[in-house]
């Protein structure tokens, strides 16, 4: 093939070419970086906002200790053990209810049904997911708040269990359309290889595409964690917003976000008591960023393996 | 010829994607222990026609099956368990579709499928069928990595394993040995004549040469239909019934 001689013309659009693919290349980055420097931008302000308070703090106090009197005359405590384990304690709950039906939601699905059934299903998932939380609160206010008084030995129907079944409610349709779409981009033809060996549709479910989507599950999961663990107005309605460390499902509890929520209008700015919420907001920051870490490891062990 | 029950016949057999007709009632039949050699140009439906065989056409929407298929004279469209028909067949695609799985549990997978779980038996399983897809020697001290970690040919060897590895009674190698260097190649095709004392082969290749080494028939197939079906001997040679054939086989096909 003989190959033309290049005519001016053609030089100048390559060059133009060139540049313009740096540029493209050059925004793409910024995009990237400016993610990090968002995120890194908002710790530091969660950081400044609550700095002055750490070095006076008696840490092993206010991590571990249930007494959250922040605007006590004589003694003021800012302990949040208690709303630590009430974070946690609601979202470990909701994601035990959560994760099997959002995940067998997810393979029911993209593998299971077809057709309009499919269809329906989804846009009835992503209307679920598009419910604001203040309304979520409102039915947790209401309707389960009445139906846990009527039909479970509870004294109170605002609790631990009523925030925790909002929470599962509300992360189902995240796991359910990030599972699927995870199991969607697991090429067909595994499917078929794996049909031809005679397997049937469960065992293709269960021994190729858990194992193929792993990464993409595991991620729909994370998601779902990360918005109970987000929560705040839903829970702030149903829990009972009671300081108290649970020991039935039944106990009123107090999260930290809803404490943020519910006392940062009240403080004043630079007070102690407004600090100390700012620190909750960091907390926050960690234990998010702890159940990344530790997925992202999880992760890497299996893939090693 | 005498005939026993054909281990496969296949009776105006017509397939559709759609509204595209892909196989235009084909009929023809397979001898047990027979290797049949299927060539024909791209898009002829040669792949197609495996996929009726073991019913994974099925997987694709829209596919639509007529006709009958039967396997040892049992109507295929009849068989309340086409898993149980699957786990009798051996498929192997000619692209290799490495699952993600590792090596071992490639071929494991469908002896496991079919409820085998001792570990004795299964590592035995994959040791065999490993050395039949002349693989062992290179995988042998690494079963515990992905599959799709192995190179092209390799991987081909690894469905080539996993094709054999619930003992099927009918073998479909669909242009196997187009990733395969030609003495490995040698080496397959070896395993092939050794296990038709017990399989049926339905070997699709543009291969002359191998057709010619290794089939007793073979079906020229064009366009959706079988354009002649008859000895190696008699397609490759100077006088086949058609003249289409002829001029497949030397090249000089339009
Ligand atoms: N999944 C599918 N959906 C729709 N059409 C298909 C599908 N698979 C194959 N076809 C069509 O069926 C026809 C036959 O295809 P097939 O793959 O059986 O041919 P082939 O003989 O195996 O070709 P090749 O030699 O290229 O492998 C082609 O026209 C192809 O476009
Ligand atoms: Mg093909």
């Amino acid at each position: 093939m003989s190959v033309p001689p290049a005519s001016p013309a053609r030089q100048t659009r390559s060059a133009l070419a060139l540049w313009g693919e740096r540029a493209v290349e050059l925004l793409i980055r910024l995009s990237g970086v400016s993610a990090v420097l968002f995120v890194f931008g908002i710790f530091l302000f969660v950081f400044i906002e609550g700095a002055p308070l750490i070095t006076d703090l008696d840490w092993s106090k206010a991590i571990f200790s249930p007494d959250w009197y922040p605007t006590s005359r004589e003694n003021v405590r800012y302990g949040v053990g208690a709303m630590i384990i009430g974070t946690l304690s609601v979202t470990g709950l909701a994601m035990v209810i959560a994760v099997p039906f959002g995940l067998g939601a997810a393979f029911f699905v993209s593998e299971f049904c077809s057709g309009t059934l499919r269809e329906t299903l989804k846009v009835v998932i992503e209307l679920l997911a598009a419910i604001p939380s203040i309304v979520w609160g409102f039915i947790g206010l209401s309707v389960v708040n009445h139906l846990i008084q009527r039909f479970l030995p509870a004294p109170v129907g605002l609790n631990l269990l009523n925030a925790a079944l909002l929470l599962a409610l509300m992360s189902v349709p995240i796991i359910v359309s990030i599972g699927e779409d995870a199991l969607k981009a697991v090429p067909d033809s595994y499917r078929e290889a794996a049909l031809a060996l005679g397997a049937t549709r469960w065992q293709i479910a269960w021994r190729v595409l858990l194992p193929a989507a792993r990464n993409g599950l595991l991620a729909a999961v994370l998601l779902g964690v990360g918005r109970a663990i987000g929560e705040t107005m839903a829970v702030l309605m149903a829990t009972g917003h009671a300081v108290n460390i649970p020991t039935s499902l039944f106990d009123p509890i107090r999260t930290l976000t809803a404490t943020i929520a519910a006392e940062l209008g009240e403080t004043a700015v630079g007070s102690p008591h407004y600090r100390m919420l700012f620190l909750i907001g960091l907390m926050l920051f960690t234990i998010t960023f702890a159940v990344n870490l530790l997925a992202d490891l999880a992760v890497r062990g299996v893939r090693r393996q | 010829m005498v005939t026993p029950t054909p281990k496969i016949s296949v009776e105006n057999l017509r397939l559709s994607y759609g509204h595209k007709e892909v196989l235009h009632g084909v009929s023809f039949a397979i001898a047990p222990n027979e290797i049949l050699a299927v060539i024909g140009p791209a898009q002829s439906g040669k792949t197609s026609l495996l996929r009726c065989i073991n019913r994974t056409v099925e997987f694709t929407p829209g596919a639509v099956m007529s006709g009958t298929v039967r396997v040892d004279g049992e109507d295929l469209m009849r068989m309340a368990d086409v898993y149980g028909l699957r786990r009798r067949i051996g498929m192997v695609a000619p692209l290799p579709v490495g699952l993600p799985l590792t090596i071992y549990d490639n071929v494991a997978f469908a002896p496991r499928c079919a409820g085998l779980t001792a570990k004795a038996e299964l590592d035995a399983r994959v040791e065999t069928c490993l050395r039949q897809a002349a693989l062992w020697d290179e995988v042998k001290d690494r079963l515990d990595s992905l599959g799709t970690k192995l190179s092209g040919g390799q991987q081909q060897r690894l469905t080539i394993a996993r094709a054999l590895s619930h003992d099927p009674e009918i073998l479909c190698l669909d242009e196997f040995s187009i990733a395969i260097d030609p003495v490995t190649t040698m080496r397959i095709e070896d395993v092939l004549q050794e296990l038709r004392a017990h399989v049926t082969i339905v070997l699709v290749t543009n291969l002359t040469q191998q057709a010619r080494r290794l089939a007793d028939r073979t079906m020229f197939l064009w366009n959706g239909d079988i354009v002649e079906m008859a000895d190696t001997d008699v397609i490759f040679g100077d006088t086949p019934r058609d003249r289409r054939t002829f001029d497949y086989v030397n090249g000089v096909f339009g």
